[in-house]
């Protein structure tokens, strides 16, 4: 054991390290990582971002490759969405309302918040626009306001779909529109009693039929009782038309980003595992996610790897649990997906973008930048590859915290940024 | 006399000091009680009691314990039972800590050290009140 320096805690002696190496290389990523025993010390691992502001510089992106910002002053921007005339909505917001029932929960919240944004969450979607293509986003301005807590985005055919933290609701949009012209129409209600876990994530078949949210977990592990996560852990297939729903996919603790894969048409999802098992556990992972498959939360992880805090445990769920297709590494954070186009680069045809929030519960950090996971065939194959990093510099502070990323078909990846609230746009050198 | 008097008196609980040690046993107890209840049902919530609860137990010895602290600078022969009853409560208070740390786990984590814990800190809470209390009615001190 050891202590770590980092933090000041409230008046106890918080911060007392797990145990055990914890480099990066021990993450276990990929489709077959090697998990090690469970482990958690006295007081769990807590390493917060302290923030500081970007000034005059910006993450660091690949050779051959240009990122600059395109909005900033955002109130905490989480996902985005291109529209066809290359519009881009933001997403702005933070929601919520779990109460604090341990002295715990008093004291991490505190902590936790340390390491996040002091604004206020905008509850709005913000429209960009580069009317003459160079790159500068010159339009800024609210597209609909009101919202509460909107999160995932989608559009098909006319209609634009947001995720609020407790409902799906639909705007008319016609191309070239820069503010809706009405207050959005409720699709469907969703999960959102206390919210422990509130973004809810989004993707829209490409048929348009169905409608996919993620709902995360109510707890890190049923630490609020298992009555309360009834609906939740699990991704809802929604009929666009009627609001009527069914659970898809069950089981995912918290599928923070939901995208659709071109050519196959498959949901796939980077989904944010379990914490307090200790630094190299539980991966973190992206993975298509089946329909009727059970993945594990919270009676196991990563397959059959039971976890014993969620009682009554439950073997036969426990059997039926499936692995998950790709790790990313534990506690890494991720909050955004989206599959490359060609037009992103050679290096960067195939495969998939992962926008990685960063760790709060391990010593060495870890995540606080945006991965490329290539793909063979429909795929994961192959270690990831940075793409954009320097969210946390080697001067041990956090400039900014990565969310949503965007592929934008013209060949360039948004990433919403909701330390620093800035929207970036990374686009190969042409 | 008048001295001997004086004696004791500095190694009599005052009332406030009386309350916070007293009110401590009750707290640990009222822990132990919810682990049980947890224990046997599954009910999250009676873990949550027991959270609060040690942390009640946890600023009542603490105040008890400030209260013997200064006592035991104050008396003139540093022993005996101002001594044990230093040490037991804050030994008490030491592991209350640690039981509050283990009750800060996640759900069935707690499990089963927290309950032996609890165990452990109120039979020592109430051995360090007996202690810290009888000596309000023995009236001297040896």
């Amino acid at each position: 054991m050891k202590y770590s320096g980092a933090l000041t805690a409230l008046s106890m002696a918080l911060l007392l390290a797990g145990c055990g190496s914890e480099a990066d290389s021990t993450q276990a990523r990929g489709p077959d990582p090697k998990l090690p025993e469970a482990q958690r010390g006295l007081l769990p691992s807590m390493k917060i971002a302290e923030p500081v502001a970007w000034g005059d510089s910006k993450p660091t992106v690949p050779q051959g490759y240009t990122i600059s910002a395109i909005a900033t002053g955002l109130a905490i921007p989480r996902q985005t969405l291109v529209l066809p005339n290359g519009d881009i909505l933001v997403a702005e917001g933070r929601g919520g309302s779990a109460a604090k029932l341990k002295p715990k929960d008093v004291i991490a919240s505190y902590i936790k918040a340390q390491g996040n944004t002091q604004v206020k969450g905008g509850n709005r979607l913000t429209l960009l626009r580069d009317a003459d293509g160079d790159g500068t986003y010159e339009l800024k301005t609210v597209f609909a306001e009101n919202l509460n807590a909107p999160y995932g985005l989608a559009y098909a055919n006319g209609k634009l779909y947001v995720a609020n933290q407790d409902a799906l609701v639909r705007f008319d949009y016609t191309d070239g529109q820069t503010k809706a012209s009405a207050a959005p129409t409720k699709l469907a209600d969703l999960p959102s009693a206390i919210n422990h876990h509130w973004t809810k994530s989004l993707a829209i078949s490409d048929d348009a039929r169905y409608l996919y949210v993620g709902i995360g977990s109510n707890s890190n592990v049923t630490e609020r009782g298992m009555e309360v996560e009834i609906d939740r852990a699990m991704v809802w297939q929604i009929d666009a038309q009627t609001g009527a729903h069914k659970p898809y996919a069950t089981g995912i603790r918290n599928p923070t980003a939901l995208t659709i894969q071109p050519g196959t048409g498959q949901l796939w999802a980077v989904v944010n595992e379990r914490d307090e098992l200790g630094p190299d556990l539980v991966p973190d992972y992206l993975s298509s996610v089946r329909e009727g498959q059970f993945y594990g939360w919270p009676y196991s992880y990563w397959g059959q790897n039971v976890d014993s805090r969620a009682q009554p445990q439950n073997p036969a769920k426990v059997a039926a649990a499936v692995k998950p297709d790709y790790s990313l590494g534990s506690h890494v954070a991720a909050l955004g997906v989206d599959f490359s186009i060609p037009a992103m680069g050679e290096k960067f045809a195939q495969g998939a973008f992962v926008g990685e929030h960063g760790s709060w519960n391990r010593d060495n950090p870890v995540g606080y930048k945006v991965i490329f996971v290539p793909f063979a065939g429909d795929k994961p194959a192959g270690e990831p590859i940075d793409f954009a990093t320097g969210f946390r510099g080697d001067d041990g502070k956090t400039r900014g915290r990565p969310v949503g990323v965007t592929v934008d078909p013209r060949g360039a990846l948004i990433i919403a940024d909701d330390l620093a609230n800035t929207i970036w746009r990374v686009t190969p050198n042409r | 006399m008048t001295t001997s008097t004086q004696l004791a008196y500095r190694h009599r609980p005052g009332p406030l000091h009386a309350i916070f040690l007293a009110g401590t046993v009750p707290l640990f107890l009222g822990a132990l009680l919810s682990d049980i209840a947890y224990y046997q049902s599954y009910q999250i919530q009676w873990s949550n009691f027991a959270a609060w609860l040690i942390a009640g137990g946890l600023l009542f010895c603490g105040l008890a314990l400030v209260f013997a602290l200064i006592n035991l600078i104050r008396a003139e022969h540093k022993g005996g039972r101002a001594v044990l009853y230093f040490l037991l409560l804050l030994v008490t208070w030491v592991l209350g800590l640690v039981n509050a740390f283990e009750h800060a786990k996640d759900a069935w984590a707690v499990m089963p050290t927290g309950l032996v814990m609890s165990v452990v800190v109120t039979v020592l809470s109430l051995v360090a009140a007996w202690i810290g209390l009888s000596n309000l009615r023995s009236g001297g001190v040896r």
